[in-house]
């Protein structure tokens, strides 16, 4: 068994179960179970979690994408800004890219009021935060490889040649 | 009734086997189909995209008889990876799906009376095409324990030697069944010794699990007493634009160019287009369905296995082809579909050693491929 082959399965749908895991990569349970657990245990594997349709769940939260631009100095680098940023956990994401600001930096809380409060007292204040701007996710067409479209209807005839 | 009479070739030519499962299998709303033909996937975006851009751009005139000379270009160069030579300009014919292909090859290349021999259990359109042609199919049933392959043996003992044409299709619908270089070498020397001529239907030569596709026209002195078939079906998930080509020598697929230009004239347009940007640009989504359909063969093989279901190890197309629990496949089918809702069509519908096994596409997603052997079991159990 390949961990490549173990890891494309678990990202298309990592509640596959161990049994089927095997049987899809012609391999017993146990195979599966301790590479399982080696990619865990590496970190390799941070965590698994559902992909939500933030328009048909009841406690619907607010997201936003806030860029975040630093100044570093001689002490500081952007692994102690992170360091300290990912501490909140407010923040859901958090990336350093490329181009005109520093960090694209997910957040999420319960209320629009909520996120901007959180944005103006905990993260702006943080000394090497030079300038946030808020972007309020309005709509989500796509999340994590999967697109928020209705059932996928199956319109082949049920048996054919 | 009106005034018109059926022909006796069209009325010689029964309604397909599949027809009656399919009417049982539409009468539910619940049902589970294992049952399909064509893959659960959409063409590419890329592809559908260079259609829709075809149709905006005004492209909706006919194209060259043969296909548009970009379309035919690019087949030449595609199928290189097999092997495979072919000019252009007269040893490629772009048709309406593989489909088309088959009818313009018998009715160009045969005779009325010519003997064909067709490879079976064998995808159903073969055998009716052979008949409407106004030749004469010969049966070749493979066998079960050959793991559906086809061996010289089995030729010689169905007559096929006096055949003038023989029929295969590798990998298969409806058994999955896979030829290597071997066993192919020990059919193209058969096919040689007795002067015959090949239709190597190669829908499905992207979806092979194990080891690289094999063209039988690829092997020594065969290039020029075969005609390859092949499409944008099954590996680029495209059944509905229907496009398919004919790969041979000049003076065979002029002869069939001869037909399609009077009866076609050229195959659509559109997807001639989505064809072109298919075979340009798509070769990773190909690669990624390929992938998907390796897993669930290796899921339902495991299953079945694990229901003590006897199944060749089949390693190409969509399919598995197991035996059936209840020799009478087709009585097996029906209680099946009747108590748990789950579509699988019985063999024999396909003709010559068909009969006692059930084709299984696994062109379907994970989830109901897991609630099919679910219900699959259940109904084994309570037996």
């Amino acid at each position: 068994m390949e961990r490549s082959d173990l890891l494309d399965l678990l990202r298309e749908d990592a509640r596959t179960s161990t049994a089927d895991l095997a049987r899809m990569l012609d391999t017993d349970e146990a195979t599966v179970q301790a590479e399982l657990d080696a990619l865990e245990a590496d970190g390799a594997v941070r965590g698994y979690r559902a992909v939500l349709d933030p328009d048909r769940v009841e406690d619907e939260r607010v997201e936003a994408v806030v860029e975040l631009d630093v100044t570093l100095d001689r002490e500081t680098g952007y692994e102690d800004i992170a360091r300290r940023l990912v501490q909140f956990d407010e923040i859901r994401g958090l990336r350093l890219v490329s181009g005109d600001y520093d960090f694209a930096v997910d957040v999420e809380a319960d209320s629009m009021r909520a996120v901007s409060r959180f944005v103006s007292d905990q993260v702006a204040p943080v000394p090497e935060v030079t300038k946030t701007v808020t972007h309020f996710v309005m709509q989500t067409y796509k999340e994590a490889g999967i697109a928020f479209e209705d059932g996928d209807d199956d319109d082949r005839l049920s048996v054919t040649p | 009734m009106s005034e018109f009479h059926v022909s006796e070739r069209v009325g010689s030519v029964p309604p397909s086997g599949i027809r009656k499962f399919f009417e049982l299998a539409e009468e539910r709303d619940d049902v589970v189909s294992l049952g399909v033909g064509e893959p659960d996937f959409s063409a590419p975006w890329r592809a559908r995209e260079a259609a829709i851009g075809a149709l905006e751009r005004g492209r909706t005139s006919y194209t060259a008889n043969r296909g548009t000379r970009e379309l035919r270009e690019e087949v030449a160069r595609y199928v290189q990876r097999f092997d495979l030579t072919y000019d252009a300009d007269d040893e490629i014919l772009v048709t309406a799906g593989a489909s088309e292909a088959i009818d313009l090859a018998f009715r160009a290349l045969c005779d009325p009376g010519d003997g064909v021999a067709v490879v079976q259990p064998s995808y159903v359109s073969y055998v009716p095409g052979v008949t409407f042609a106004g030749a004469e199919p010969i049966p070749v049933p493979t066998r079960a324990e050959d793991g559906f392959e086809l061996t010289p043996e089995v030729l010689r003992a169905s007559g096929a030697a006096d055949a003038e044409m023989l029929v295969l299709c590798y990998p298969n619908n409806p058994t999955g069944a896979t030829m290597d270089r071997a066993g192919l070498e020990a059919v193209a020397e058969f096919v040689r010794d007795h002067d015959l001529t090949v239709l190597s239907d190669e829908i499905y030569a992207e979806l092979t699990y194990e080891g690289e596709h094999t063209s039988i026209a690829a092997l020594p002195g065969m290039r020029e007493r075969t005609v390859v078939l092949n499409g944008f079906s099954k590996a680029y998930a495209m059944t509905g634009l229907r496009l398919g080509y004919a790969l041979g020598p000049a003076d065979a697929v002029g002869a069939m160019n001869r037909v399609h230009q009077y009866t076609m004239l050229s195959a659509p347009t559109t997807a001639q287009h989505a064809a072109l940007t298919a075979l340009r640009e798509c070769d990773d989504e190909v690669r990624s369905m390929c992938a998907q359909y390796d897993r669930r063969r290796r899921f339902v093989l495991a299953r079945f296995r694990e229901m003590g279901i006897d199944c060749p190890e089949a390693t190409g197309a969509f399919y598995l082809f197991p035996e059936s629990p209840d020799p009478d496949a087709g009585a097996f089918a029906e209680a099946l579909l009747d108590a748990e809702g789950v579509a699988m069509v019985p063999g024999d519908a396909f003709g010559a050693g068909g009969a006692g096994h059930l084709r299984v596409s696994y062109a379907t997603g994970m989830d109901d491929l897991r609630t099919a052997m679910n219900r699959l079991e259940r109904f084994l159990d309570e037996r």
